[in-house]
């Protein structure tokens, strides 16, 4: 190990998320790969290592033999420090050598708020920070998740960009990338054969130009890239590649467990929500693939907890014969089973009950809208009725805290809405004092409140966020109405997502505020120790660009989103029908009930179809 | 109920940096993948019963740490445990030997540790003559934390061999220190030059634990 990083380590917190080392990792001889990758993700290695996704593509990437594929996560501010002061540049944890020294540096963006994050991890290995300043073909700087959603706010940074899927792109990438260093080709002549590999966005390939109203004219294609740059996905989800001895951490990160992927893709279509547009089509694992992944998993990693990701755990319609399995296997051992996004309208008392006896933990349930009506207009199945019915068991079997999560400023929200909140805590409240079953434990609701976010690819990404005052409004309104001493509400700052949604929106142009925030020492922001809204708000101004613009104006219908270009599947046309519906309050039905042809299933290889 | 069990382990390289706390869930872990199954404490928040004798600071090796455990199945083989235990451990860590613990952990009295006093800039052949003229003292009294908040304390009791050598940039230190009652941790070595004599204070020290011997300094397994 490095001398100066050994010195530092035992003074540093937590030093054993800096060393490496944990059970499973892999290592390589770095002599005889040809391509040494180092995957960052552009958060802290407990965030990082509780990232299915990171875990997936670290074993697809390293079943290529020329490539070593290592990780980097970013260090807390007391490390970060200490390597500054040492002069240590970020490394990567399976071989400790420097990022700088790699063939490729890979980043998984799943938020904008790890956006400044991927600069410093940039700087932090001595790499330049836009691709201009990159003559050379290594290393090559490319980055894939949610983020690909809208490239643009980090088009200028990054080389290439993975839209959709990546088990089977990178590895396309990383062989071309192989051939190229082999070959000697410029980075010129890598870069524009790599745009022609399905589901690669190379934006330096894009001539953007703008219109005199600051929107977008036109994206313009050179040298032969795609004017449309399709999203990549595995057509047989059930086969898809699945990292069942995944390395296990020797601290303590957020999700020490074991986590199994139902499905890719929500039936459900909510308005607001890009996850659920954006993975789409709907596709599933068979419930034995996954009990096999499983015991498989837990045997391999000694972990004593598993859990069931997927955006809507409840639509999975072989769930009991999935629960049945696990627990056939969990029970027994004392590994305990849990099924976040539990959905309130098909909430299973049998499931429940089954879980109880392992774990019990409250009842959450995204109820999103505070009426029946912003719910219907938002496309979120959830009644006031499932909700009750949900708590009335639940009171009944012993439970005794209920979290309520929803969103002010969606479209269409009145002060009405806002009061139908408060209004369904006091019933829930009502409903425990007849249901309960230990009266003397007390009952505790909490209602958290966040704002609004218009996502690009989500039927919702042509709306304006409302203003910092309004929302702070909307929260003192909902406030002063929430009255009962066992009613807590929470409501996150909006400061955050009014940043959120500018780089959510934001074109090209916001990159130089995100390089500028970078200089003045933003990192981490999406860590409220580290975020500085002040330090955002002046870079936007420094580099001359307007907030209103990108998060308080609403797009017209013709008007060429700065993102148009990229194709997560649905298509626009589909996002703007349901937005339409949106202002007519009317639902759409899920893709279980009748499939609304959204477009995405056009990607689905021949033979395959929606997991409807 | 299975009997007591005893390991000894090493933990050296990267694995010194896991904590106590992350050791036995890394433990705990390493048994369900080896397929042991712990016997659990009873109640109403069961836990694994296992026990590491003492506890290590952060940044500091071993050869010679001891773990008490139960298991669920009887007579385990226990020729069989280190190597499939081994196989399925984070780099650095090694356990060396299982078997039926006849001595209480109380009876743990000395440690053999090594280590070295890294000095930049100094001379080490000079530090290490001062070094043991340092340790001639009868008294070394430090300022440290207790259970009772800060305190002084004399520490050469608790210390009973010291050797320093130099060597190239540093100076090998080996001692045989009090595990409890006192609890010398090695790292107030140097944290009494820190203290007392700061021209002699290290630039950096680390220790590794070699052996454990009882209040008779035999062997102590
Ligand atoms: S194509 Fe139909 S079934 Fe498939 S995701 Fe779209 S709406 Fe749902």
């Amino acid at each position: 190990m490095d001398k100066r990083l050994e010195r530092i380590l035992p003074r540093v917190q937590k030093p054993a998320r800096y060393t490496g080392g944990e059970y499973n990792q892999i290592i390589k001889d770095k002599n005889k790969v040809d391509i040494r990758l180092a995957f960052c993700f552009p958060d802290t290695y407990e965030i990082g290592m509780s990232n299915l996704g990171m875990s997936i593509l670290y074993h697809t990437m390293n079943s290529l033999d020329f490539v070593w594929c290592e990780r980097a996560y970013a260090p807390w501010g007391d490390m970060y420090e200490e390597m500054n002061r040492a002069g240590i540049p970020l490394y990567a944890l399976e071989s400790g050598d420097p990022v700088g020294d790699f063939d490729a540096v890979a980043f998984s963006i799943g938020y904008e708020m790890a956006y400044t994050t991927v600069l410093d991890m940039l700087h932090m290995a001595g790499i330049p920070l836009r691709t201009s300043d990159r003559p050379g073909l290594l290393p090559l700087i490319f980055a894939g998740g949610t983020a690909a959603c809208n490239a643009e706010p980090m088009a200028p940074f990054l080389d290439l960009f993975i839209v959709g899927e990546g088990e089977e792109v990178n590895n396309e990438v990383l062989t071309l990338l192989r051939t190229a260093k082999l070959s000697g080709w410029s980075k010129q002549d890598f870069l524009v054969k790599a745009a022609q590999i399905r589901g690669v966005y190379v934006p330096s390939l894009y001539e953007v130009s703008y219109n005199e109203d600051g929107t977008v004219a036109a994206v313009s294609p050179t040298q032969g890239a795609p004017a449309r740059v399709t999203k990549r996905i595995l057509s047989d989800f059930d086969k898809a590649p699945y990292p069942t001895a995944p390395i296990v951490p020797s601290t303590e990160v957020v999700h020490d467990r074991v986590s199994l992927e139902l499905f890719r893709g929500c039936p459900r279509g909510c308005r607001f929500c890009q996850a659920g547009h954006v993975y789409r089509p709907l596709r599933a694992k068979k419930p034995e693939t996954l009990v096999r992944q499983g015991i498989e998993s837990l045997q391999n990693t000694g972990h004593e907890d598993v859990t069931l990701l997927s955006l809507s755990t409840s639509d999975y319609r072989p769930l009991p014969a999935l629960c049945d399995g696990l627990l056939e296997y969990c029970e027994p051992r004392s590994i305990g089973l849990s099924l976040p996004s539990l959905r309130a309208d098909n909430f299973s008392m049998e499931i429940m009950e089954r879980l109880q006896k392992v774990r019990k933990s409250g009842l959450t349930f995204a109820v999103e809208g505070g009426s029946q009506r912003l719910r219907d207009a938002v496309n979120k199945n959830v009644t006031e009725e499932d909700v009750l019915n949900t708590c009335r068991i639940a009171f009944a079997g012993g439970w005794n805290t209920v979290k309520l999560y929803y969103m002010l400023g969606l479209p269409t929200e009145t002060d009405e809405d806002i009061l139908g909140i408060a209004e369904m805590a006091n019933q829930i409240l009502h409903c425990w004092r007849v249901n309960a079953k230990y009266k003397n434990r007390g009952v505790k609701i909490t209602v958290s409140t966040s704002c609004f976010i218009p996502k690009p690819q989500s039927p919702f990404q042509w709306e304006a966020q409302i203003s910092l005052e309004e929302y702070l409004r909307r929260v003192n309104l909902l406030r002063s109405a929430i009255t009962a001493r066992n009613v807590t509400y929470n409501w996150h700052d909006a400061e955050t997502s009014l940043i959120e949604a500018v780089l959510s929106k934001g074109d090209r142009r916001v990159a130089d505020a995100i390089e500028e925030v970078w200089r003045q020492g933003g990192r981490l922001d999406a860590w409220t120790d580290y975020f500085s809204y002040e330090r955002w708000i002046k870079a936007f101004e420094t580099c001359g660009l307007d907030v209103d613009f990108y998060a308080h104006r609403e797009a017209g219908k013709d008007e060429l989103l700065p993102w148009d270009h990229i194709d997560m599947g649905v298509r626009k046309e589909h996002l703007w029908k349901e937005r339409e519906k949106a202002y007519r309050s009317e639902l759409s039905p899920d893709c279980r009930h009748q499939c609304s042809a959204c477009g995405a299933a056009r990607l689905l290889d021949r033979g395959f179809k929606c997991d409807e | 109920m299975s009997e007591k069990l005893r390991l000894r382990f090493e933990k050296t390289g990267r694995a010194v940096y896991i904590s106590h706390l992350d050791l036995m869930h890394t433990m705990q872990r390493a048994f369900n993948r080896a397929g042991y199954e712990l016997k659990y404490s009873e109640g109403f928040n069961p836990h694994p019963q296992i026990a590491i004798a003492l506890p290590l600071s952060v940044g500091a090796g071993s050869l010679c740490e001891i773990m008490d455990f139960r298991l669920k199945e009887e007579n385990p083989d226990l020729a069989a445990l280190p190597g499939r235990l081994t196989a399925v451990m984070p780099e650095g860590i090694v356990v060396t030997e299982a078997y039926l613990p006849v001595r209480k952990t109380a009876e743990l009295k000395w440690l053999r540790v090594e280590g070295v006093f890294e000095y930049d800039e100094r001379d080490p052949g000079e530090m290490a003559a001062g070094l043991e003229d340092f340790y001639r003292q009868e008294q070394i009294v430090i300022t440290k934390k207790t259970k009772r908040g800060m305190g002084e304390t004399d520490i050469r009791p608790g210390i009973r061999e010291l050797g320093f050598t130099a060597g190239e940039g540093l100076v090998e230190v080996s001692a045989v220190i009090s595990a409890q009652e006192p609890t010398i941790n090695p790292e107030l070595l140097a944290e009494a030059l820190r203290q007392l004599k700061p021209e002699l204070a290290p630039d950096f020290a680390k220790f590794t634990r070699i052996e454990t011997y009882d209040a008779g300094m035999q062997v102590y397994r």
